[in-house]
């Protein structure tokens, strides 16, 4: 049964067109143990890791997605014209706010940067990085921003705990 | 002052006040947490001055850090006293903030070194049409023009009275879409003609109908259609 159902979460995973949580994996299979199905995709994980091949199982915006190893970017770019997200270091430092003070309002979000950000804000809506959580119940009712599940994603993180630690900042001189 | 200093920098476009700073405490080599306010005070006013020689509009942003940096260097001269030695220095008011938009900084560029998915990693792309047959089918897009259309029979079956009733108290779009999230949290869905209750006075349609545009613009609402004259349905997103 196990073997079998390693394959049926494979046969899953593989037609999947975004990361398969294992919540939603369980909804498929009502009749499989939770600790089953992450039983299953940790020996899938580890298998497709020693397999060592072009793609892996990559835990990422709470599922899992087979992925390909980034050494191999130059060849699928070639295959597929990809349109990469580029963002500027002005739309970077404002997502990274967001990221990482959230649940957080606009004024909040231009205290720290200084700078009108009202503009970049609405761009990282669009590209659906950022999101409406709801109203703050303070004068104004002013918006509520947190990031998407397509954040995640986009720069392969598992979840927000996945976030670069921030650096200590010591001598200023020596960060470029 | 001489220009020469800042001439350099034509190419370097500081985006906020705080960049401002951090080019100027590391052009100067100072140490962060000891910050030589009169020296970086000065080279900033000098910076604006700049500036504004050049023609460039200031924005405000730039004009309250100078005020603030203003504030500090006459707190600085002021001498302190015994039964002051407790109060915190002045420059923390600046310190603090740089520290964590340095710290912001140094996240979001460990961010942009990430393996980008798109970029770096890429994943398979099942063929939609293939997978999602009935989600696709079942719904056809509408466009703006079938949303008008919409609007425009309700405005019809107004009744002439409404048409020239002038309300006192009028409601804001923003209230309006608060109004509607309100609605849509509790259904999740909500029929397009629904929103617009026959006894409305017409500039609550109008209200309403920029409201549903303004929703869609921040991807709060998906409109969609069953058939090309089907009833029209918001979806909360």
């Amino acid at each position: 049964m196990t073997e079998e159902l390693k394959n049926i979460i494979e046969s899953l995973l593989f037609v999947a067109d975004s990361p398969l949580s294992p919540d939603r994996i369980r909804k498929i299979l009502p009749h499989a143990e939770f600790s089953g199905i992450k039983q299953a995709i940790d020996q899938l994980c580890d298998e497709y890791e020693s397999r060592k091949g072009g793609f892996t199982l990559t835990e990422v915006a709470g599922g899992f997605q087979f992925r390909t190893r980034p050494e191999y970017s130059e060849w699928i770019k070639r295959l597929i014209q990809p349109h990469p997200t580029r963002l500027s270091k002005a739309a970077l430092e404002t997502l990274a706010i967001i990221a990482y003070r959230q649940p957080i309002i606009r004024s909040d979000i231009e205290h720290i940067r200084g700078v009108d950000s009202g503009g970049i804000i609405r761009t990282l809506m669009e590209r659906k990085l950022v999101r409406i959580l709801g109203r703050k119940e303070i004068p104004g009712r002013p918006l509520i921003y947190a990031t998407t599940k397509q954040f995640l994603e986009l720069f392969n993180l598992k979840d927000l705990k996945d976030l670069p630690t921030p650096r200590e900042i010591e001598a200023l001189t020596d960060t470029k | 002052m001489s220009n020469d200093i800042y001439k350099v920098k034509l190419d370097n476009i500081f985006e906020g006040p705080m960049d401002l700073l951090i080019h100027l405490i590391q052009k100067n080599k100072v140490d962060i947490y000891d910050i030589p306010i009169a020296l970086i005070t000065d080279q900033y006013l000098a910076y604006l001055e700049w500036i504004e020689s050049m023609n460039i509009d200031l924005a405000g942003d730039f004009l309250v850090m100078a005020a603030t940096l203003t504030y500090i260097k006459s707190r600085m001269l002021l001498p302190v006293h015994d039964d002051e030695k407790d109060e915190e220095d002045p420059r923390t008011e600046i310190t603090r903030p740089l520290i964590e938009y340095l710290q912001i900084k140094s996240v979001a560029e460990k961010l942009a070194d990430r393996k980008i998915f798109g970029e770096h990693i890429f994943a398979r792309t099942p063929c939609k049409a293939d997978l999602s047959e009935e989600s696709d089918k079942l719904y056809i897009h509408v466009g703006l023009f079938e949303l008008m259309e919409a609007f425009k029979n309700i405005f019809d079956t107004l009744s002439p009275e409404h048409r020239v009733d002038f309300s006192e108290d009028r409601m804001s779009i923003k209230d309006r879409i608060t109004e509607i999230i309100e609605i849509l949290e509790e259904k999740g869905s909500v029929i397009f003609c629904d929103l617009f209750p026959e006894e409305s006075a017409k500039s609550m349609l109008v209200v309403t109908f920029l409201a549903i545009l303004e929703m869609v613009r921040l991807n709060l609402l998906r409109i969609v259609q069953h058939t090309p004259t089907g009833v029209i349905r918001l979806f909360y997103i």
